[in-house]
């Protein structure tokens, strides 16, 4: 299909308008304002604001970002390990976006300017990579949800060396889901689920979810026309107070998801309940390596010297940072006293701003959600 | 006004990034106390050049650097990136005749004799493209490790009878660009090992001079402002001179000429084409009167087939750039810092 095709297929903005149009009916339909709905993925929050989807929103309508940057909800202590191990000398490899996440003191880009070795690297194989070319063990920080995980999992099936372990900081979603719904003065009436990992777990891993909370969720994918559809799917779903699982992603996304993927995924990963910045503790929100694969598990391997973090003082400003609620929907950047001002990409304060599926970072990048309606072109 | 943002006690890579810091940078340090150059346009106006009236013309005079890696890229090398970001620079100011370049060579102790001589015939390969030559020029070397490789040092003059400079702008003005944008940046990003790309991306440099002399030609006076969009790429370009001029620009982002693989690549990076940088491109900003004449003269060479009307000037929240999309609009940021692929 030529590049042409497949924007005609779901980057075409006069569908585009008329499923604005649509959405923007259907949200005066509900006769209330606003009515706030989650998406929890960084990369629909990437491209809602690329393609400046947030201009054309109805105002009935409020669209927060959740807890949906893998490498924002990293917590603290698992930063911090990274750096006392990059500290004591071992090498890291770790994604560009990890460097800079803030710990308790110093984040690992800070390490290395101090002569730590770390290493960014663009996947899993390549940090497999560079323990291959030497003997010294190399540790991986691994991040990501449970789509990135599912490469991690595959590269320890696959045998790595033996120099090679993980830290991982690996989180699994459908969890922090529930956590956000329960969230006191969370008034969520309906959530966006992220078509690439519903294209691993299938998107009947949201049910239990819907009946527990009786909130609608609809599964979406990340071109433009996907998002407007899924959007309008919510609305009507919250309008009609039939809550149930909505497949708007069907292209990619089955009820059973992919069932090789979670195979390797569990096979390697056990949930297990733990910290996300800023949010709260998440019951089988984090991925651990399994007993089996404890050889390859950097915590179990390596004496990790977390005490010798703490004579560091803390950066004054990191009190103010917001991250948390933005996460959790209760805040937008625009509330945070910092946003734009003390923390900008070059000096992030919160991770949100580190990460290029940051809530922050992406309002920064693409100017926030200004008022443009009223600039009118000269014909 | 002293940007609080950009007063680090030591100089990192964003100050030689294009952007905010960079300007911020040639504002308190490089420009500060040489005051203007009587009637004409010097380093407080930040242009791709300086002019000196002389008579009844202007001496137009700017100065370029080069660093880059690797020094050989899928459809150019160093040399001449260097020949065409001098004439280029030249060109933007409306001296498309450049008179004369000069360039110095600053090398690194153990650098090949054989890549000097290819990266000269190069350069002279591309002073003949530009219809210009090397008249003088500096040599030095450095001891290993104290540099890497090879920095070319230029500088270009030429004469004309008008100056173009990247402040004209006012509302209802258009905007075009000669060509597919993205090109350079990614194909030099491309080559990065780590990122095991297979494109056939190349770069665009090319000097522009012949092109923007058709357009001057087509649009007489009624050409008002021209920016070659380097470093930052279209997104750099256009905040200065919306920033310079006062004047908000709207760009229909769908007018934007990109090629299908620069799109592909884009993409798969997570980089905006329109932060990257071009280095056969220009951005002209033109009186509605004229945009057609200069359209059709721009498509008619070689170098502005793919050429487009892309952006209009307007009064509202001057100094921004509002990027129509199509289904919505966002507001354009400032590109800072270096290309990172997104990774996450």
């Amino acid at each position: 299909m030529s590049d042409e095709l497949a924007q005609l297929k779901f980057r075409d903005p006069a569908r585009g308008i008329a499923l604005e149009e649509a959405l923007a009916a259907r949200a005066r339909a509900l006769g209330r304002s606003p009515v706030s709905i989650m998406h929890v993925c960084g990369s629909h929050e990437q491209a809602i604001a690329r393609f400046g989807l947030r201009a054309a929103f109805p105002l009935e309508l409020d669209v927060k970002m959740g807890p949906g940057c893998p490498v924002c909800v990293t917590d603290v202590p698992e930063v911090d390990e990274a750096v006392a191990l990059a500290q004591q000398g071992v090498r890291i490899a770790t994604y560009g976006d990890m460097l800079r996440v803030p710990g308790t003191s110093r984040s690992l880009a800070d390490a290395r300017a101090a002569g730590a070795r770390v290493e960014v690297v663009y996947g899993v194989e390549q940090a497999v990579a560079l323990a291959r070319a030497s003997a010294e063990p190399l540790v991986f920080f691994a991040s990501g949800f449970e789509t990135t995980a599912v490469a991690t999992a595959a590269v320890l099936l696959a045998g790595p060396p033996e120099n090679f372990s993980i830290l991982s900081a690996h989180k699994y979603i459908p969890p922090v889901m529930e956590i956000v719904a329960e969230m006191p003065g969370s008034k969520i009436e309906g959530f966006l689920a992220a078509g690439h990992a519903a294209a691993i777990t299938g998107w009947g891993v949201f049910e239990q979810f819907v009946e527990r909370h009786h909130v609608p969720v609809v599964v979406a994918g990340f071109e433009p026309l996907d998002i407007l559809a899924g959007l309008v799917r919510l609305v009507e779903l919250i309008g009609a107070g039939t809550p149930e699982v909505a497949n708007m992603f069907p292209r990619c996304v089955t009820h059973d998801g992919n069932l090789a993927a979670q195979r390797v995924l569990w096979r390697v990963f056990e949930p297990q309940g733990g910290r996300w910045r800023g949010i709260a503790h998440v019951p089988n929100g984090n991925l651990r390596l399994r007993d089996e694969f404890a050889g390859w598990d950097a915590r179990r391997r390596f004496d990790i010297d977390l005490a010798a973090l703490l004579d560091d003082v803390p950066p004054a400003l990191v009190g103010q940072c917001q991250c948390g609620d933005i996460m959790a929907g209760i805040a937008s950047p625009n509330d945070c006293e910092l946003f734009g001002k003390a923390c900008t990409p070059d000096a992030p304060v919160g991770a949100c701003m580190v990460s290029s599926e940051g809530t922050c970072k992406i309002w920064h990048q693409y100017g926030g959600v200004p008022d443009l309606r009223q600039i009118r072109r000269r014909a | 006004m002293r940007n609080p943002r950009f007063v680090d006690p030591t100089i990192t890579l964003k100050y030689g990034a294009g952007g905010g810091a960079m300007r911020a940078l040639i504002e308190q340090v490089f420009a500060a106390g040489f005051g203007e150059v009587t009637g004409g346009i010097g380093l407080a106006q930040m242009d791709d050049g300086a002019a000196i009236p002389i008579g009844d013309q202007w001496l137009v005079i700017t100065s370029d650097s080069h660093v880059v890696h690797p020094i050989y890229f899928p459809g150019g090398d160093i040399g001449r990136l260097a020949v065409c970001g001098t004439v280029n620079d030249l060109a933007m100011m409306g001296a498309t005749e450049p008179l004369a370049l000069t360039c110095a060579a600053i090398l690194e102790e153990g650098f090949a004799r054989a890549d000097l001589e290819r990266i000269w015939a190069s350069i002279r390969s591309a002073c003949q493209e530009a219809g210009t030559t090397i008249v003088t020029g500096d040599t030095k070397v450095m001891g290993r490790g104290e540099l890497d490789g090879i920095v070319l040092s230029t500088t270009g003059v030429g004469l004309t009878r008008r100056v173009v400079p990247d402040c004209g702008l006012r509302p209802g003005d258009l905007l075009l660009v000669t060509g597919t944008i993205g090109e350079h940046g990614l194909a030099v990003l491309a080559t990065r090992a780590e990122l095991a790309l297979d494109t056939s991306l190349a770069s665009d440099v090319a000097p522009l001079n012949g092109l923007v002399r058709d357009a001057l030609a087509a649009g007489g006076a009624g050409i008002v402002a021209m920016k070659d969009p380097t470093r930052g790429g279209l997104a750099s370009a256009l905040h200065e001179m919306a920033d310079k001029s006062g004047v908000g620009i709207v760009l229909d982002e769908r007018a934007v000429p990109v090629r299908d693989e620069t799109r592909a690549v884009s993409e798969l990076l997570g980089i905006d084409p329109l932060i990257v940088a071009n280095e056969g491109k220009a951005v002209i900003g033109v009186r509605r009167e004229v945009a057609d004449a200069v359209l059709a003269a721009l498509r008619a060479h070689p170098l502005g087939r793919s050429a487009a009307i892309v952006g209009t000037c307007v009064a509202e929240r001057p100094g921004s750039v509002i990027v129509e999309t199509g289904f919505g609009r966002r507001l354009l940021a400032e590109p800072e810092g270096e290309l990172q692929p997104r990774i996450c």
